[in-house]
């Protein structure tokens, strides 16, 4: 089953490989791919289940609302971040072909993510 | 354009760029209705009735699925060897149930 596109950077061989910032960029947009689309069905469902009323949905809020799920709501957030500006890394290479300064990118995707995730710690915290 | 690996690859790109958007509208309309803490009667209140909100997040939770489950089986594919057409569809419906799931979710907030 062929793949479309060849922009992808092709899965490193030797060690060395493993050690480019391209290399540490896809894994951490795998992972976080990975650990979002596991919790995705988690979250309709509790949302789902949350909102039979107010009530519900109130109780829900309250048993929420602890220090521990607040930390899994910035982490959830940190991951959609990281996920988010991965992607847009790999959409401008393979759309917009910007593979020049390849380093420069996975920085810019990195400073995204954290600048959303210290936003986000302001905020709720 | 012809094989499944492409078509899903076109969806993935495709539900990429309006999740790109959708998380970022996601994520502020989160900060902003965080600030001051969260009470039921105030979410409803402001979502009830709010019809093109609830076109957005059915438009999100449609994409995410999608997203998730296309993204999934391309890791199965890698990691674990699970390919081919049967799997595929496996995906495209463990996909389109986790949207629904979502609307389903939406609807509730929007509209029950």
């Amino acid at each position: 089953m062929a793949e479309p596109m060849t922009a992808r950077p092709a899965p490193p061989r030797a060690g060395r490989d493993r050690q480019h910032p391209t290399y540490l960029a896809f894994l951490v947009h795998r992972i976080s791919g990975l650990l979002l689309a596991l919790f995705l069905p988690l979250h309709f469902w509790a949302l789902g289940q949350a909102l039979h009323g107010a009530a519900a949905l109130e109780g829900f809020l309250r048993w929420t609302d602890t220090p521990l799920f607040k930390f899994a709501d910035w982490g959830l957030v940190v991951l959609l971040a990281l996920h988010l500006a991965g992607g847009l890394r790999v959409m401008a290479l393979e759309f917009l072909g910007w593979r020049a300064r390849q380093k420069d990118m996975v920085a810019a995707s990195a400073g995204i993510a954290i600048a959303a995730a210290i936003l986000f710690l302001l905020n709720v915290g | 354009m012809g094989a499944p690996g492409a078509r899903l690859w076109a969806v993935q790109r495709i539900t990429a760029a309006f999740l790109g958007l959708a998380v970022v509208v996601h994520l502020v309309t989160i900060m902003l209705a965080v600030r001051g803490g969260l009470s039921a009667t105030e979410i409803l209140e402001r979502t009830r009735g709010a019809t093109l909100w609830f076109g957005f997040y059915a438009a999100f939770a449609l994409c995410a699925g999608l997203h998730g489950a296309i993204g999934l089986r391309n890791i199965a594919g890698e990691w674990l060897g699970w390919r081919g057409r049967r799997m595929d569809g496996l995906w495209l419906a463990i996909g389109l149930l986790t949207a629904a799931f979502g609307i389903r979710a939406a609807w509730g907030l929007y509209h029950g």
